[in-house]
């Protein structure tokens, strides 16, 4: 193996309008290693990479593939240099074959009959040399996640890539999934591939890289070899300063019942039963934990509670009335009146109006609320004092209550509707995902704030695919696969035994 | 921050002024390759629409009519609809005029026959746009389907009615008899001293199309419904959560929307024809759609961007008389260049301006 690294970049600078986002970066990956880079949200990484592969053009600075200078301007040119990248979300066509996928956009041709035949011997070969196992004629839409991976992969190496960068690739996966992946990245780099790892998961950084470099704000902070630093040292590198990786808690004294959720049955639109026969209950001062592989039913089971979904069957106590969900029509608006607050999976998708000014954000479900009209009109100044307030408390950056929200970061953004939901001193509060896209410092405080709620005796019911999260701030952890609660544990369990619980290994009824 | 930012002063007057100045530049062209002189072509425009006391009266008749299409397209902008039934709407909108004045203007003064027929045009007007909205709203048919097809139905609705029952009777014109006093909006000189605006038919509907837009600004942006049509209208979804009902939003602003469109045949039927005749909408439904895109679905952008529209008709109008060369068909033209730069290709200078922007600021901010 030669000495030249396969990718250098030198002084690569970035800016966006005021934003620096990649300042004098230098990077170093060695040809044939696998090489993570970590960092925050908004630290970086996204940018270079796409400058890697031509999405975007660098204002200053030199990339050098091969120990070639490279103007990469599209992402034409980056294949034809050899980098391959799989996308955090999937560029598939879902009714397509993955042999179609495969050839998309190299079909070789006007005609698919000769490009074919050549791409299913060549894809052949792929899969036996890796050990990448996908049935080529299957469609997309019937493979599991993990498996589309395994195809956004071989089309990266179809099209010849010597380079791969996946970008946050473990986000959709069952720990043995990415075990499996892992595996595959090893199988890679023995066959002299260079593999990127973009990741903010320090421990898959541990696990599988010779060496990892660290973004913070725009600037590559550190590069490591990985077998001489820990991940402590590494948050610390990431946050700039000692992070706290443990929620600090203490035991929970859980009281009576608030939610008793029984029998619980959702359909989805297509008819196929997403949440089967649910039954559990949140008692008023702990955290329960859905811990669950996205996709199992966790999304469902909240959406309902929270009056979005219909339900088939089943009913729900809460504030002591007792609801058939089925034969009651429920909607989030009555939810909200029974006290149950909701901070849902996906903020720009239904948390918030990211159109909206920051205080209109702030009253969102609570704008019928009669305290924020005056007759006829809603009383503007009143909903910006309340807006200023949780601002204040929540410590949301910019404190700027007119701000257009789509322009603060996501920790911040979660912070509005953290703030939105708790301050309205609900007895249950639903959290999904609370920590998707935030960065280190702000977990924390949302970690923070959800012991808080549970302190002060109100019920949370936490769905979350970080398995460290669940472990880290639930006091019962509930395992949901294909639809079901297919356990119950504490949350000292075994990491290994929950994994299997979640990829329905032996699945037992609650 | 995202970097697609720019400042408000760019994004609602700069933008705006560049498309039109680029369909000016484009019509000019045209008329210069039709061997007339542009600069001449633009100086009758301006001073046949703002040049004499009757034109400038013409000019307000005409954007009168804009601003009550262009926001009945504004509002159900909001919502995420896109309403292209203006045109039905206010067709059927006379209807409700008609009926009023035709009942009541034999006995009681135009004052009182105004509320009634304004109740009349926006009611008619808003059934109309209800079915579409009932469709979109609990089938997810789509409003831009179901309303250009209520369109036609309305067209031929009135030609039904008009000929055969609401004719005048013994007379072989499809419409209606002309109203009495109590049935006719008083002109605007009639009421303002010392501006003379000759035969031109601007009258009171003006004062109420302003009104509506100050009502449109204050429901939009000011009241719970507004911000659920708003909330609805940029994501869907997040409303849901919010507890907002889709069909509640879809069916109230499909109906506010089909009563301002329906309100314009206040201007035209009480206010200037008196009386209830075929296709007195001629297209203005449809202009509406431009307005509405030009003046950002903004009740104040719309009013300037109907004043604008107001001076293409009258200015045209002029043009063609002065100069034989340019057809009222080239009029249309340049009527068309306008409502494709300010609405079609909004976008077309965006991007370049963006990059201006963060390009010159960002030095700046950066050493701050």
């Amino acid at each position: 193996m030669s000495d030249t690294p396969a990718i250098e970049l030198r002084n690569i600078n970035k800016s966006f309008g005021p934003v620096h986002a990649n300042r004098d970066i230098d990077l170093v990956v060695k040809k044939g290693s696998i090489h993570g880079i970590v960092g925050e949200n908004g630290a970086g990484k996204s940018t270079l990479m796409s400058i890697l592969y031509g999405f975007y053009q660098a204002d200053k600075g030199d990339v050098l593939v091969d120990g070639r200078k490279a103007h990469i301007g599209d992402s034409k040119t980056a294949i034809s240099l050899g980098i391959g990248m799989v996308h955090q979300h999937f560029m598939l066509v879902d009714n397509f074959t993955v042999l179609e996928n495969v050839i998309l956009g190299a079909e070789g041709g006007p005609l698919l009959a000769g490009g074919v035949s050549k791409a299913r011997q060549e894809l052949k070969r792929l899969e036996d040399d890796y050990g990448l196992k996908v049935g080529v004629d299957e469609l997309i839409e019937d493979l599991p996640v993990g498996l589309q991976q395994r195809v956004e992969i071989l089309k990266a190496l179809f099209r010849g890539a010597e380079i791969l960068i996946l970008d946050e690739p473990t986000g959709v996966l069952t720990p043995a999934e990415a075990d499996h992946l892992f595996r595959i990245l090893q199988v890679l780099k023995d066959e002299g591939k260079t593999v990127l790892l973009i990741t903010h998961k320090l421990r898959e950084i541990m696990a599988v890289t010779d060496t990892v470099s660290v973004m913070r704000r725009g600037e590559m902070v550190a590069t490591r070899k990985t077998s001489e630093t820990s991940m402590a040292e590494l948050a610390e590198l990431m946050v700039g300063r000692s992070v706290l990786l443990r929620v600090d808690k203490k035991p929970a004294h859980p009281k009576e019942t608030v939610l008793d959720v029984s029998h619980l049955t959702v359909t989805d639109s297509r008819g196929v039963q997403v949440v089967k026969d649910v039954s559990f209950n949140v008692r008023a001062g702990e955290i329960v934990g859905i811990a669950g592989v996205s996709g199992n039913g966790q999304s469902e089971l909240l959406e309902t509670l929270a009056g979005i979904r219909k339900a088939t069957s089943g009913k729900v106590t809460i504030e002591g009335a007792t609801i058939d969900l089925a034969e009651t029509h429920v909607d989030p608006a009555m939810m909200r009146d029974w006290n149950l607050g909701h901070v849902p999976e996906d903020r720009h998708r239904m948390g918030l109006v990211t159109g909206f000014a920051e205080y209109e954000n702030a009253i969102l479900g609570y704008h019928n609320d009669p305290t924020y009209s005056k007759g006829f009109l809603l009383d503007i100044p009143k909903i910006r004092d309340a807006a200023r307030e949780e601002i204040e408390k929540y410590d949301i950056r910019p404190p700027d209550c007119l701000l257009k929200t789509a322009n603060f970061s996501g920790g911040n953004q979660q912070k509005i509707v953290l703030a939105r939901e708790m301050e309205r001193d609900p007895t249950v509060l639903l959290v999904g995902q609370p920590t998707r896209g935030v960065d280190i410092g702000a977990i924390e405080f949302i970690h923070k704030r959800l012991i808080e709620m549970r302190d002060a005796g109100k019920g949370v019911l936490l769905v979350s695919v970080e398995l460290d999260e669940i472990r880290g701030l639930a006091d019962r952890v509930l395992v949901m696969f294909d639809g079901k609660i297919v356990g119950e544990r504490s949350p000292e369990t075994d990491e290994s035994e929950l994994g299997l619980l979640m990829a329905g290994a032996h699945g037992e009824n609650a | 921050m995202s970097s697609g930012q720019l400042p408000r002063w760019v994004d609602f007057g700069l933008i705006p002024v560049l498309n039109l100045i680029a369909a000016f530049l484009v019509s000019g062209l045209v008329v210069l390759l039709i061997g007339e002189n542009p600069l001449e072509a633009v100086r009758i425009l301006l001073w046949g629409s703002l040049g004499f006391g009757e034109g400038v009266g013409f000019t307000l008749f005409y954007a009168t009519n804009f601003i009550f299409t262009g926001l009945a397209v504004a509002v159900a902008f909001h919502a995420g609809l896109f309403n292209i039934g203006g045109e039905g709407q206010a067709y059927i909108g006379g209807l409700g005029v008609a009926w009023a004045c035709l009942a009541l203007d034999h006995y009681v003064p135009w004052w009182v026959t105004m509320p009634f027929a304004l109740a009349g045009a926006a009611i008619m007007g808003a059934a109309w746009a209800f079915i579409p909205a009932w469709l979109q709203a609990k089938r997810g048919s789509h409003v831009v389907i179901t309303t250009i097809m209520f369109n036609f139905i309305a067209a031929a609705l009135m030609n039904y009615l008009l000929v055969n029952i609401m004719v005048k009777p013994g007379s072989m014109q499809p419409e209606t008899r002309t109203f009495e006093a109590g049935g006719k909006l008083p002109f605007l000189k009639e009421f303002v001293p010392g501006i003379d605006f000759g035969t031109a038919p601007v009258n009171l509907a003006l004062i109420i199309a302003l009104l509506a837009s100050v009502a449109v600004w204050l429901i939009v942006w000011r009241t719970r419904l507004g911000y659920e049509i708003r909330a609805f209208g940029a994501n869907a979804t997040a409303a849901v959560y919010a507890g907002i009902s889709p069909v509640r939003v879809i069916v109230i602003t499909m109906l506010i929307s089909g009563g301002l469109a329906g309100m314009m045949a206040i201007n035209e039927i009480m206010g200037s024809q008196h009386r209830l005749l075929l296709e007195f909408v001629t297209g203005y439904g449809f202009v509406g759609i431009a307005v509405a895109l030009m003046g950002r679905a903004h009740p104040v952008g719309i009013v300037l961007a109907a004043i604008l529209f107001g001076m293409l008709y009258q200015g045209g109008a002029e043009l063609s008389f002065e100069k034989p060369a340019i057809t009222r068909d080239m009029i249309i033209v340049i009527q068309g260049l306008v409502i494709l730069f300010a609405g079609a290709l909004e976008h077309m200078f965006r991007p370049a301006l963006i990059q201006f922007f963060t390009y010159s600021r960002s030095p700046a901010e950066q050493a701050g």
